[in-house]
């Protein structure tokens, strides 16, 4: 889970991984099914984590053999190029990683997946995931997916001493405090607020209409009668172009723009969880900040007691050349066992309710304490409430607005591509 | 039967390569242009489309992101041939002055094309950081050492000229090639035409004007055209330096996002036909002129 930016390597794997998935390994040792499990963990910490759950497999599976089908490339985008294609050839892998949610749409309407309800009757999944998580992927009453993970997107980042300099308490905790602030760190010289390149404007604006339309107009523009011309989406873009004014110079991507705030050179960023991983973690993958001291967190303004969530799950598709082996993964993607395994080393929580509270230190115990605890969104920029058509069309909207800042315009964009979405 | 035995060889010789290029270059571009007159606007779904006509090839049009990427490209287009080839010219001009270690210069001149466009914009693309005053890094950095604080722009992102930013990498890269054309170029005037120009009474600046830069037409032309093609397609150079982002958005940009992200074929055909007719619009004429020129000779 990181960049959108298309990156150098990614491009080059995509096409060295074309072939090499053949089926059978001849060989003539004692028939050993390959079960085909394709995902893009394959940055530092989730390559881990997904290793652990290998294992863990390996052991609960003596006849099947893992094969590993990472494609690189942070946030999937190389990857799932290639998805679709095996897809549209009906030339599924036995199972693979999507963004829980509207992401998965587009598979599902074609009948490329398999429901799952089964599994989540045999496993009982209903009573250990959060109920209105269940609701949020589900399509017609049924579940397409297993979430594995869950990363939070409306955290605000900041850096408690450029906070105390421009003479602020504490965190805002709404937008027009949230505004006032970047008033007044502007006023020290310092960057307000950092921002990276385009993908992490999207992830600024869903934050943004969270926390200026509340909890349940937010999650009702995903729903058939949505307004989004409605006169509070106006004051919510209207914000989000009072907000854009205090921000600095794009970076290149998310990482650049946090590092602003952990050097201290930017008071704060909006970005998703995984960023606490980039400021916490030891130098050769983080910043190996101090948290609560270098840099701090809080729910983004307005947005307290609400989770927007994102998940990385693991699917079924059709036609899956060794469909028990993708269950066996799937059990292990879905259990405790394996969740726990996994989401320590990502950095992320298990969307299981009944993890072990003890593997979770620092912001993950306060993370999973909220997930717990708090009302449900879902992320635009990352795959859960909008299809991949609305989100490119809400993406283009945000870069054309960029530019022109013109609220009006902005505004019919988004209303026609949630009419043209076909979601 | 002696007749064939003269074409027969010949053509089983090339024949691997005129099956491969019919299948694979104009196989594929004709399937390309039939899929962008369907209604295939759904990547997985497993249908054909309908045939629409030319609906979405005046219908994109209205999209502003296309409007602004056709802009790009044009504004890109500009900067970078015209950049190129003045400052290949300039350094071929120079070079052909006779300067010590003509081999060594040329050498450098020459290093970039031996360089990626990807390889390029990963540099360029920190040396063309945005950020300004404290914060700088790259050339605005060494505008601030230099005193030189007003030169800071922000390069690519620079919401108008962003794209004559985008242009400079590709000059660096490519004018050492334009030097060497032309170079051959100034080569291939005669010595004993200058003699005669200057025995008439002309000036040295009178020689190129009326002398050497009229027998460089043809040398500029295909200079011209090999610059103009690689322009209009250019994607690689734009995805390194700044990514998919409308600021730096151009034609190959939008056709990757829109089969990629939108996961609209249709749409993606569209753009890429339109790449392909704006490249022939340079390329056709100067097929023409050229066959033209071999029959007369």
């Amino acid at each position: 889970m990181a960049a959108v930016a298309v990156s150098v390597a990614g491009l080059l794997t995509l096409s060295a991984c074309g072939g090499g998935d053949s089926q059978g390994s001849g060989g003539g040792q004692a028939a050993k099914r390959k079960v085909e499990v394709f995902s893009w963990w394959t940055g530092p910490g989730e390559a881990d984590g997904l290793k652990a759950m290998r294992e863990i497999f390996a052991k609960q599976n003596p006849n099947f053999e893992f094969f590993d089908a990472a494609v690189a490339g942070g946030s999937g985008d190389q990857a799932r190029a290639l998805l679709a294609s095996k897809l549209q050839a009906n030339q599924p892998p036995d199972t693979f990683q999507g963004h829980a949610g509207a992401e998965l749409q587009g598979y599902i309407e074609t009948g490329k997946l398999e429901p799952l309800n089964f599994l989540y009757d045999e496993l009982k999944l209903k009573e250990v995931f959060p109920q209105q998580l269940i609701d949020q992927i589900s399509v017609q009453g049924q579940v397409y997916s297993v979430p594995v993970n869950i990363h939070r997107s409306n955290m605000l980042w900041y850096n408690p001493s450029v906070l105390k300099e421009a003479g602020i308490d504490g965190p805002p905790k709404t937008i027009d405090e949230f505004i006032t602030d970047l008033e007044k760190v502007k006023k020290t010289g310092k960057i307000p607020l950092s921002i990276g390149s385009q993908w992490t404007l999207v992830h600024l604006l869903e934050s943004v209409l969270l926390g200026s339309l509340g909890t349940d107009a937010y999650n009702a523009l995903w729903t058939a009668n949505a307004d989004w011309s409605s006169p509070e989406m106006t004051k919510a873009l209207e914000n989000f172009k009072t907000i854009l004014s205090y921000t600095g110079s794009p970076q290149d991507d998310w990482q650049p723009a946090a590092k602003q705030v952990a050097d201290g050179e930017a008071a704060f960023n909006i970005m998703g969880d995984w960023a606490y991983g980039y400021f916490h973690n030891p130098p050769e993958g983080g910043l190996g900040k101090e948290s609560h001291k270098d840099f701090d967190w809080a729910p983004s303004p307005g947005t307290d007691g609400t989770f927007m969530w994102l998940s990385d799950s693991f699917t079924l598709p059709k036609g899956a050349p060794n469909r028990d082996g993708a269950i066996a993964w799937l059990k292990v993607a879905a259990g405790k066992e394996g969740q726990d395994a996994f989401n320590p080393l990502k950095g992320s929580i298990p969307a299981r309710k009944d993890a072990d509270k003890s593997l979770y230190k620092d912001y993950l115990a306060w993370d999973l304490e909220q997930w717990a605890n708090d009302k449900l969104a879902g992320s635009i920029q990352h795959g859960v409430v909008a299809n991949d058509q609305w989100r490119q069309a809400i993406t283009d909207a945000v870069g054309l607005f960029q530019q022109d800042k013109d609220v009006a315009k902005f505004q019919q964009a988004l209303v026609a591509a949630a009419k043209n979405s076909g979601q | 039967m002696t007749r064939v035995r003269r074409w027969l060889p010949g053509l089983l010789l090339v024949s691997p390569s005129i099956i491969l290029i019919a299948i694979f270059v104009y196989g594929l571009l004709g399937w390309n242009f039939k899929l962008a007159m369907t209604d295939k606007h759904d990547e997985i779904a497993e249908i054909p489309g309908n045939f629409v006509g030319l609906e979405n090839f005046t219908g994109i049009w209205s999209e502003e992101r296309w409007g602004l990427s056709v802009r790009h490209a044009i504004v890109f287009t500009v900067v970078f041939v015209g950049g190129a080839l003045v400052l290949g010219w300039f350094l071929a001009f120079l070079m052909e002055k006779g300067i010590r270690a003509e081999a060594g210069f040329r050498a450098v001149y020459l290093f970039p094309m031996a360089v990626s466009f990807i390889a390029t914009g990963v540099v360029w693309r920190w040396l063309m950081n945005s950020a300004t005053g404290e914060q700088a890094v790259g050339l605005n950095r060494l505008f601030h050492y230099l005193g030189l604080d007003f030169l800071q722009w922000q390069w690519f992102r620079d919401p108008d000229w962003g794209m004559a930013a985008m242009a400079i990498p590709a000059i660096w890269q490519m004018s050492g090639y334009i030097m060497a054309l032309f170079l051959a170029g100034f080569r291939g005037v005669p010595e004993e035409l200058r003699e005669a120009a200057r025995v008439d009474g002309c000036g040295e600046w009178g020689v190129y004007r009326h002398v050497v830069l009229p027998m460089l037409r043809p040398v500029t032309l295909s200079a011209l055209i090999i610059l103009g093609h690689i322009s209009l397609k250019v994607f690689d150079l734009v995805v390194a330096v700044s990514g998919k982002q409308i600021i730096t958005d151009v034609p190959a940009t939008f056709m990757w996002t829109a089969v990629y992200d939108s996961h609209d074929p249709a749409k993606g055909a569209t753009i890429a036909s339109y790449i392909v007719l704006s490249v022939a619009v340079f390329v056709v004429p100067y097929l023409i002129w050229d066959a033209r020129k071999g029959k007369r000779s």
